[in-house]
């Protein structure tokens, strides 16, 4: 095969951790052992579902991961993480699913529907303001402003949770204008100004670029949430889903692409 | 009594439209969780968005009327110059994604353009997130029904009773509210319908314009699809009462005022 220069070595090295996040909801990070047949991967076309914070950086190692196994295609969906899982249980014809959520994950693999999840990224809250910040926001302090409108995600969907978090440990109470089911929702009613401000992932202004300013919160006073990566159970691609899912958890570019999108390492 | 030979080549594809039909209705009530049925639809928040729901699509079917037959009635007498033109824009809303209407109703009235501006600076009102914002999309993608079903009944009206009233010395208000309309009354209440109908359920334009808020611009099938992120059941729940309620009232439209208008029209 064409790629004998794989970094297959690296695989092999890296190393067993497990990786306890909260008593209840313990997901292990095992390192498989690299799969031989991964070299040799039929040439298919794979489904991998993916959380909307992901929207602009999958696609990226998705097209490096093309460039190694040139035969095999990857189409990708963007949703909610809950809606990815619902979709799964549903029976959506998907291969790989990587969510903002290990609690979900966590239920869909106790509902046999998925593989062993391994964590792959971590991202952290910050401020977006439209550009030019009309409602002049400078701290996390000033969203409390009954007269600043503010946008956060769903208390249920994964980035809501996270903000429910940030507020709670900041002490800071506020009365949003609405709770968008999806965090490139809020981020989509800032950059239309409609709102003065809303609580999004650090990753998400980067995506934004020059249409927004933000905000940044101190990792003290911030929270984090973690990205599971796994399998679907269902998949008839099996063994091509473990070796994307290997990628973005393992290689070198994989895990560049997700640090120059600014997500971190959860290990 | 005469024998009629069946059009069997209507019959099987019209049961099965039918089946299409029905059947996803009847799997989503196989599936709701009747047991806690009365918890979940007899919470606050399924109250509130309900209440929400009807508030804001019969408020969009008001504004759909008020506009929509005058609208119908210039588009079908062709009074404006562009007819065509108007006539084709006008079913615009239906052909585009619900979001993309969403989209398009911020460029027209959120805080960024000309009249969302103006509002905004001079009284500090903004349709996203407001009630008002809800009713708004409603009816920009609910009032084309409304046109489309009453500027074809307009279109298709014979003229002579309204030409004879003219001789006879009425003048164009008496025309239209003591023969006009009431002529068009069975095309009226079906594109009321239809109208309230695409309101109730409309999702996409909504979210899109309106965000979501509990209390504020959050109805029913935002409630579903916000409770479809943590919960199946409540969702589906939601879903079961909208449907039932709706059904209902289409239900009692029809059985109590069109069939006796229809039989009426057909007696001559």
């Amino acid at each position: 095969m064409r790629h004998r220069g794989t970094r297959t070595g690296a695989l092999a090295c890296a190393i067993l951790v497990s990786f306890t996040i909260s008593p209840s909801h313990a997901v292990t990070l095992v390192a498989d052992t690299p799969n031989p047949t991964v070299r040799a991967l039929p040439a298919t076309e794979i489904t991998v579902a993916a959380a909307s914070s992901l929207t602009s950086v999958f696609p990226l190692i998705g097209r490096a991961f093309s460039k190694r196994y040139p035969n095999i295609k990857i189409r990708f969906t963007f949703a909610g993480s809950n809606a990815l899982i619902e979709q799964v249980r549903a029976g959506a014809p998907v291969d790989v699913i990587a969510t903002a959520s290990e609690v979900t994950m966590t239920m869909a693999l106790g509902d046999g529907l998925i593989g062993r999840p391994l964590l792959f990224a971590k991202n952290s809250m910050a401020i977006v303001m439209p550009a030019g910040n009309p409602g002049r926001v400078r701290s996390i302090q000033d969203l409390a402003d009954p007269m600043r409108k503010v946008a956060v995600c769903a208390d249920r969907v994964p980035c809501g949770t996270a903000t429910v978090e940030l507020l709670a440990k900041n002490k800071v109470r506020i009365t949003p204008v609405t709770k968008e089911l999806d965090v490139r929702d809020v981020l989509g009613k800032v950059l239309a100004d409609e709102v003065d401000a809303g609580i999004v992932y650090v990753t998400d202004i980067r995506a934004a670029g020059m249409n927004a300013t933000s905000v940044l919160i101190p990792a003290a006073y911030n929270v984090t949430t973690t990205y599971p990566i796994a399998t679907v159970k269902e998949s008839r691609h099996s063994k091509v889903a473990q070796a994307f899912v290997d990628y973005v958890r393992f290689s070198t570019s994989g895990q560049g692409l997700l640090r120059a999108w600014g997500f971190s390492r959860p290990w | 009594m005469r024998r009629e030979q069946r059009p069997w080549f209507l019959i099987a594809p019209g049961v099965i439209a039918l089946a299409f039909l029905v059947v996803p209705l009847l799997a989503l009530a196989t599936n709701t969780p009747w047991s806690a049925f009365g918890d979940i639809v007899s919470s606050p928040a399924a109250r509130e968005a309900l209440r929400l729901s009807f508030v804001t699509s019969l408020s969009a079917t008001a504004i759909a009327l008020v506009l929509g037959i005058p609208l119908a009635f210039i588009l079908a007498r062709e009074l404006l110059p562009a007819t065509r033109l108007w006539r084709a824009l006008v079913i615009v809303p239906l052909l585009l994604p619900p979001v993309v209407s969403g989209v398009a109703l911020l460029a027209a009235f959120g805080r960024r353009s000309f009249v969302g501006g103006l509002l905004y600076d001079s009284f500090g009102f903004q349709f996203p997130f407001s009630t008002w914002g809800v009713v708004l999309a409603e009816a920009f993608v609910a009032m084309p029904f409304l046109i489309i079903t009453l500027e074809g009944a307009f279109r298709s009206l014979a003229r002579d009773v309204e030409e004879a009233a003219s001789v006879d010395g009425a003048g164009p208000w008496t025309i239209f509210s003591r023969i006009t309309m009431p002529l068009v009354a069975p095309s009226l209440l079906a594109g009321t319908m239809l109208c309230w109908a695409r309101a109730i359920g409309e999702f996409g334009a909504t979210i899109t314009f309106a965000g979501n808020l509990e209390g504020s611009t959050q109805t029913m099938p935002l409630a579903v699809y916000t409770a479809l992120e943590s919960d199946r059941d409540t969702a589906i729940a939601l879903a079961i009462v909208l449907l039932v309620v709706a059904v209902a009232i289409l239900v009692a439209l029809r059985g109590s005022y069109l069939p006796r208008r229809i039989q009426a029209e057909a007696r001559g």
